[in-house]
C-alpha cells in the first residue's frame, strides 16, 4: 500500500493540523517534520487531519512534511520488558540519553534471545498455545505464545537466537516474530471472563483485612496531595502477591520513578528468587515529559499487563495518577475546541475511564490459562474535592475504593485509608473465600473491627461535646478500642523493615490480639475496674509489636497478646 | 539577518497576531522592533499557515499595528549559561541590572529538556538550613523541590532568605539562584540586603522581576533561573538552591495569557495545563547518576485568602516533594518562623535524614514530635469545648508539650542559625514533658540515650487532685527514664 504524505498547516502545542493526507484513518500514527515526531490522528474533516503529537512540537511549522505510517499507536511486546523502564509510548528509557529531546534516536534493541521450543515441527497450534520459553528473560518464565490471529501447523522453528523483530517460528506460512507489535488502545483478546473471587493479598493490613481487592478487579485511591497515594501504590507494587507488576508513573515525579527503580532493584523477590524489579515493568511519563504521551502511557501499561496475563500470570497495573491522564484528555479536547462538560473535561471522560478500568479482569486466556489483570489507579482530586468529575466518574467503574483522608495523613496515620469513606464490593465473597480456605473467622473479625471503629468515631464526636469523663465506662473502652485498632492494626509504616508488609497470618493475629484485648478491657470495667485505670495502663507493647516481630511472625504477635492479657487480668 | 514582518493583524492583551509570515515554527523566539522605542520580545504560541500568534513578554501597551516589525529567531528562546553568572544581578529577562556586561556562556533553550528518570539519582543528603523547625521536622534534601506556602503579610521572605543565606551541604560549591517575580521594590531591597554576604562571596545569582515590571516577563524568569542552575549543577558540579518567589505572581501571568487566548479555564480561571506548566519548572530539580551537582528548588507562594485548595498551592503541592506551610495562627502566637508543622511535610526526609545522613534518632524523634502535636491539637480543641480542667492529665501534658516545643524548638530569630544537634537536643527536652508511656515511637534504647530527666513544664499538668494518686503510672515511668539517664 502506498502511504500518503501531506503538509502541516497549523501548530498549537501538541495540536497539529495537516492537509492532504489522503486515505489516512482515525488513530493512525503520522510522522511530522524533520524530526519525524509521532502523532496520532484524532479528527478528520475533508482534506484536513487533526493530530495529537506525542513530543514537544517546538520548531514545527506550516509547510513541514507529514507522513502517514499505516500503523496504529503500538508498542513492542516481548522478552526484555521486565526490569526495564519505558516512556509513555513504550520506547526504552533505560539506555536513552540523560536529556530527552525529541530528536533523540529511537533505540532498537540488538539483543538476541534464545528460544527453548515447547512444540515440534508438525504440531497443530491454536491462538494462545505455548510455542516455547525464553530462558534468559529473567526469573518470571517468558512464555512465547501463538498470537491471536494465527493457527495451523508449525512448519519451522528457529535454532539460533533471534532479535525481537525476527521470526522465531513459522505457523503454516505465517512467520511469527519473537516480539509482537500490539496497538495499545485495543484490549488483548481472551476466551472468557470468570466470576470467581480470589483475594489479591497486598501486604497492607487495612486493605487485606478491611477493604480487600479481588484478583482481576479494579480499585481507585483518591486523595489530596501528601495523603499517601504514591507510597501505598509503591507498597502494593513491592509486596502484593502478583506475578508481574506494571507501574505506570503518569504525570508524576521523576524522583519517585528513580526511587522505585532503585528500591525494587535492591529487594529480593521471595517468590521467584530474583529481585522485585525483575517482575516489574516501569512506564514513566513524568510531569515534565510531553503531555500527550501521558495519555498513551495508561494504555501502554495495560497492554503490557495483558501480554503477561496471556502467559498465565496474575498481573497488577498501577497507575499514578489517572487524574493526570484525564487532564491530558481535557487539555487536548480544549485545544480542538470540543465543547466542555464539567470543569472543562470532555463529555467522553466517563466512557474513557470505563474503557480503562474495564480492561481489568480474571479470565480464561486464549491458551486456556486462568490469569488476571488487576487495575489500581490513583486519583488526585484538585483541592482534595471528592466531588470533582474524575473522582466521581471513577467510583462507578471500580470494585474497591481506598479513600485517603487528609486529616488522618496530617495526624501521620498511615496508610491514611479512611474507614468511613472506603468500600470493598467484594468483601463478602472474599470472606467466603477465606472461610473455604480454613479461616471462617475472617468475616467476623472484619465486622467487629469496622463496628468498633465506627462506634468509636461516633463516641469521639459525642465526647467533644460532653467530655470523655462523662461517658459510661463501656463506651470509654470502645474509644480505647478504636485507638488500639487504629494504631496497632490499621497503621502500617511503609518504611519499617518489619512492618512494611504483613503476611495474612500476622495480620489475622494482630487483629485477633486487639479484639481480645478490647474484650478483656470491657470485662475489666464490667467487673468494676475504673475506666481511667484501664485507659492509663501502658499498652505501648501491644501497639509496638507490629514493628518488633517479623512480617510473617504470627506467633510473636500471639505471645505478646498473652502477655498483655495477663497484665490486664492483674488489674484490680 | 532574518526577515522582519510588519503585517500586524491584531493586538489583544499580551498577544500580537502577525500575518503574511513564512515558515515560522511553534515556540520560536521573536524580537519586536518598535518605532522610536526599545525592542520587545515574544514567543510564538500558535502558527496557522501564514499567521503567527506571539506572546509579548513586555506586554503590548503602546504598540500599534503600523509601528512594529517582528523578526523570528528560527529557534526557541535560548539563554547563555555558565559560571559567569556567579554574583550577577539581572532583570526578569536576564539582562544585567548591576551595570556589568551581558552574561556570557553557552546558549541553552530556556525550557530545558526533561531529565530521563532512569538517569536520576534519588536525593539522599540533607541540606541544613540552621532553622530548627525545618531541619528537625521537614528536612530539606539535596535535589528536592520543597515549597513554602504562605499568606500575604507573613514573614515568608524572611524565612526564604534565611534559608537562602544559610543553607549548606556537606560538599563545597553551594550556590543560590534567587528568582524574584512580582516583588515590590521594598521586598527586593530586603532580599538584596539579606543575601549580601552570599552575593559578596560570588555565591548568589539574582534575577529580579519587580511588581511594576512587565507581567508576562515573569513567565521567563524562573526558566532562566533554572537553566542557569542546571548548568552550574550538572555542568560544573555545584549544589544549587533555587528560590523562586512569588509563584502566585508567576501563575497569574500564565492565566493572563490563557485568558487573552480565550482558553477554556479549569479551576478559578486558571488554565487546565497549569499543572504541567508548573511541573515543567519544579521538575528541573534533582541529581544525575555519576555527576556531582544538584538542583534543589524552594518555590515560595502566597495563597490567596489563605486557601490551601487554591489552584496554585494545590497544584504545587501535587508536584513538589512536600510543603512548608506558614500559618497566621502560629504567627499570632508570636512564633517565628510561623510554620504549621502538622500541615507541613518533607517527603524526601526519610531518605535524607536518619542513620548515616543526620543522626540515628532523627526520624523517630520527628515522628514522635509530630504525633504528639497532632494529639495536642485534639486536646486543645477538646479543651476549648469542655474546658481545660475537664481534660485528662495526659491531655494536659500534651498541651504543656506544645507550649514547650514551640518556645524552645520552633521559635528562633530570623538571623539565627542552629546546629542540628542543638535542634535535636531541644526536641528531646520538649518530649521529656510527656509521660514516658506516650513515647510509643521511640525505642527504649533511644530514650535511654537521649531523654533528659523530666523537666517541669511551664504550667504543671499534674493535677493535685489526681484520682489515681500515688499509683499514677506517669510517675513511675518518668523515674525509670531518669534512672536510665543517670546511668553509666
Ligand atoms: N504508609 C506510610 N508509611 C509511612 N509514611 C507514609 C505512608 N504513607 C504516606 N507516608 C508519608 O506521606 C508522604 C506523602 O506520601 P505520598 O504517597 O507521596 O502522597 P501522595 O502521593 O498522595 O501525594 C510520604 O512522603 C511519607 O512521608
Ligand atoms: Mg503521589
Amino acid at each position: 500500500m502506498e502511504l500518503s504524505t501531506g503538509r502541516v498547516s497549523r501548530v498549537n502545542g501538541p495540536l497539529v493540523e495537516v492537509l492532504g493526507l489522503d486515505g489516512v484513518a482515525m488513530a493512525e500514527v503520522v510522522r511530522l517534520g524533520p524530526q519525524r515526531i509521532a502523532a496520532e490522528v484524532v479528527g478528520l474533516a475533508g482534506a484536513r487531519a487533526t493530530l495529537q503529537a506525542y513530543e514537544y512540537t517546538g520548531g514545527l511549522r506550516p509547510g513541514d512534511h507529514a507522513e502517514a505510517t499505516g500503523d496504529r499507536l503500538a508498542g513492542l511486546l516481548g522478552p526484555g520488558l521486565l526490569g526495564q523502564a519505558f516512556d509513555g509510548l513504550l520506547r526504552p528509557l533505560s539506555g536513552a540519553p540523560v536529556w530527552l529531546s525529541p530528536d533523540r534516536p529511537d533505540i532498537v534493541s540488538d539483543r538476541r534471545w534464545h528460544l527453548e521450543p515447547a512444540v515440534e515441527v508438525g504440531a497443530e497450534v491454536r491462538p494462545g498455545d505455548l510455542l516455547g520459553t525464553v530462558p534468559e528473560a529473567g526469573p518470571v518464565v517468558h512464555r512465547f505464545l501463538v498470537p491471536a490471529a494465527v493457527s495451523g501447523t508449525v512448519t519451522w522453528l528457529t535454532a539460533d537466537p533471534v532479535l525481537l523483530s525476527e521470526p522465531a517460528v513459522r505457523v503454516g506460512d505465517v512467520a511469527v516474530p519473537l516480539g509482537e507489535r500490539w496497538p495499545v488502545r485495543v484490549p488483548r483478546p481472551f476466551t472468557e471472563r470468570l466470576g470467581d473471587v480470589v483475594p489479591l493479598h497486598t501486604g497492607q493490613r487495612v486493605l487485606d483485612l478491611v477493604y480487600p481487592i479481588a484478583r482481576g478487579a479494579a480499585a481507585a485511591v483518591p486523595g489530596g496531595f501528601g495523603t499517601g497515594k504514591t507510597l501505598l501504590l509503591q507498597q502494593i507494587a513491592k509486596w502484593s502477591e502478583a506475578d508481574v507488576i506494571v507501574y505506570v508513573g503518569c504525570g508524576e515525579r521523576g524522583n519517585e520513578m528513580a526511587e522505585v527503580l532503585t528500591e525494587l532493584a535492591q529487594v529480593p523477590d521471595e517468590r521467584t528468587g530474583g529481585r522485585l524489579v525483575d517482575r516489574t515493568v516501569i512506564i514513566a511519563n513524568t510531569s515534565n515529559m510531553p503531555m500527550m504521551a501521558r495519555e498513551a502511557s495508561i494504555h501502554s501499561g495495560i497492554a503490557v499487563a495483558e501480554y503477561y496475563r496471556d502467559m498465565g500470570y496474575d498481573t497488577v497495573v498501577i497507575a499514578d495518577s489517572t487524574s493526570r491522564w484525564a487532564e491530558a484528555l481535557r487539555e487536548f479536547a480544549n485545544r480542538t475546541g470540543e465543547l466542555p462538560a464539567e470543569e472543562g473535561y470532555p463529555a467522553t471522560l466517563a466512557s474513557e475511564l470505563a474503557a480503562f478500568y474495564e480492561r481489568a479482569g480474571l479470565v480464561t486466556t486464549l491458551g486456556g490459562r486462568t490469569a488476571s489483570t488487576t487495575v489500581i489507579g490513583a486519583v488526585s482530586p484538585p483541592g482534595g474535592d471528592m466531588s470533582e468529575p474524575v473522582t466521581t466518574a471513577t467510583q462507578r467503574f471500580i470494585r474497591s475504593l481506598w479513600l485517603l483522608d487528609r486529616d488522618l495523613a496530617y495526624a501521620r496515620h498511615y496508610p491514611a485509608v479512611s474507614w468511613a469513606g472506603s468500600f470493598a464490593r467484594d468483601a463478602d465473597a472474599i470472606g467466603a473465600w477465606h472461610a473455604a480456605q480454613g479461616d471462617p473467622g475472617w468475616a467476623a473479625r472484619r465486622a467487629s473491627a469496622t463496628a468498633i471503629l465506627a462506634e468509636a468515631d461516633r463516641l469521639a464526636s459525642l465526647a467533644e461535646v460532653i467530655g470523655t469523663a462523662s461517658l459510661p465506662a463501656h463506651e470509654r473502652m470502645v474509644l480505647l478500642g478504636g485507638r488500639l485498632l487504629r494504631e496497632t492494626v490499621l497503621q502500617q509504616n511503609a518504611l519499617s523493615p518489619e512492618d512494611g508488609r504483613c503476611s495474612p497470618a500476622k495480620g489475622a493475629a494482630l487483629l485477633t490480639a486487639v479484639l481480645d484485648v478490647i474484650d478483656a478491657c470491657q470485662r475489666l470495667v464490667a467487673r468494676g475496674v475504673a475506666a481511667t485505670t484501664v485507659e492509663e495502663t501502658d499498652l505501648a507493647d501491644l501497639i509496638r509489636v507490629r514493628e518488633e516481630v517479623g512480617p510473617a511472625d504470627a506467633d510473636g504477635v500471639s505471645r505478646r497478646r498473652d502477655e498483655v492479657l495477663a497484665r490486664l487480668e492483674a488489674l484490680r | 539577518m532574518s526577515v522582519a514582518y510588519s503585517d500586524v493583524r491584531e493586538l489583544k492583551g499580551p498577544l500580537l497576531v502577525v500575518g503574511d509570515v513564512d515558515r515560522v515554527g511553534w515556540d520560536e523566539f521573536a524580537t519586536l522592533e518598535v518605532a522610536g522605542a526599545p525592542d520587545r520580545h515574544g514567543l510564538v504560541l500558535e502558527v496557522d499557515e501564514d499567521l503567527a500568534v506571539v506572546q509579548v513578554l513586555e506586554g503590548t501597551d503602546g504598540l500599534s499595528p503600523g509601528g512594529v516589525w517582528v523578526r523570528f529567531e528560527g529557534r526557541p528562546l535560548h539563554v547563555r549559561v555558565g559560571t559567569d553568572w556567579y554574583g550577577r544581578v539581572c532583570n526578569g529577562r536576564g539582562e544585567p541590572l548591576d551595570g556589568g556586561p551581558p552574561v556570557a556562556g553557552v546558549a541553552r533553550p530556556v525550557s530545558g529538556w526533561p531529565l530521563n528518570p532512569t538517569h536520576r539519582e534519588p536525593p539522599r543528603e540533607p541540606v541544613l538550613t540552621g532553622v530548627s523547625v525545618l531541619d528537625t521536622l521537614t528536612t530539606l534534601v539535596r535535589g528536592q523541590k520543597l515549597p513554602i506556602f504562605s499568606v500575604p503579610g507573613l514573614p515568608h521572605l524572611a524565612l526564604a532568605t534565611q534559608v537562602a543565606g544559610r543553607a549548606t551541604t556537606a560538599g563545597e560549591g553551594f550556590r543560590v539562584v534567587f528568582a524574584g517575580m512580582g516583588l515590590t521594590h521594598a521586598d527586593i531591597g530586603y532580599v538584596r540586603d539579606r543575601l549580601e554576604e552570599r552575593s559578596a562571596a560570588g555565591e548568589l545569582v539574582l534575577l529580579l522581576n519587580a511588581a511594576d515590571d512587565p507581567v508576562i516577563e515573569r513567565i521567563l524568569t524562573p526558566r532562566i533561573a533554572l537553566s542557569v542552575a542546571e548548568e552550574l549543577a550538572f555542568g560544573h558540579g555545584d549544589d544549587v538552591l533555587v528560590v523562586m518567589s512569588d509563584m502566585t505572581s508567576y501563575a497569574e501571568a500564565v492565566r493572563e495569557v490563557a485568558a487573552a487566548r480565550r482558553e477554556i479555564p479549569a479551576r478559578r480561571g486558571y488554565p487546565g495545563y497549569l499543572y504541567s506548566d508548573l511541573a515543567s519548572l519544579y521538575e528541573r530539580c534533582g541529581r544525575i547518576h555519576g555527576r556531582a551537582g544538584s538542583v534543589t528548588v524552594v518555590p515560595v507562594l502566597t495563597m490567596p485568602g489563605g486557601d490551601l485548595t487554591h489552584p496554585v498551592p494545590d497544584l504545587t503541592g501535587y508536584i513538589t516533594e512536600g510543603q512548608v506551610v506558614l500559618a497566621p495562627e502560629v504567627h499570632a502566637r508570636g512564633v517565628y518562623p510561623p510554620v504549621d508543622v502538622l500541615s507541613s511535610l518533607s517527603r524526601l526526609m526519610r531518605s535524607g535524614a536518619g542513620p548515616g545522613r543526620t543522626r540515628d534518632d532523627h526520624l523517630p524523634v520527628a515522628a514522635q514530635v509530630l504525633a504528639a502535636l497532632a494529639r495536642a491539637r485534639e486536646a486543645a480543641e477538646l479543651g476549648e469545648l469542655v474546658g481545660v480542667s475537664a481534660l485528662s492529665d495526659t491531655d494536659r501534658a500534651y498541651l504543656a508539650f506544645r507550649g514547650v516545643v514551640e518556645r524552645d524548638l520552633f521559635a528562633q530569630t530570623d538571623d539565627e542559625g542552629r546546629s542540628l544537634v542543638d535542634s535535636l537536643t531541644r526536641a528531646w527536652s520538649a518530649l521529656a514533658v510527656l509521660p514516658r508511656r506516650e513515647l510509643t515511637m521511640l525505642s527504649a534504647a533511644m530514650v535511654a540515650e537521649h531523654l533528659p530527666a523530666a523537666t517541669a513544664p511551664p504550667d504543671d499538668p499534674d493535677d493535685p487532685d489526681d484520682p489515681d494518686g500515688p499509683d499514677d503510672p506517669d510517675d513511675t515511668d518518668d523515674d525509670r527514664a531518669g534512672d536510665a539517664e543517670d546511668g553509666p
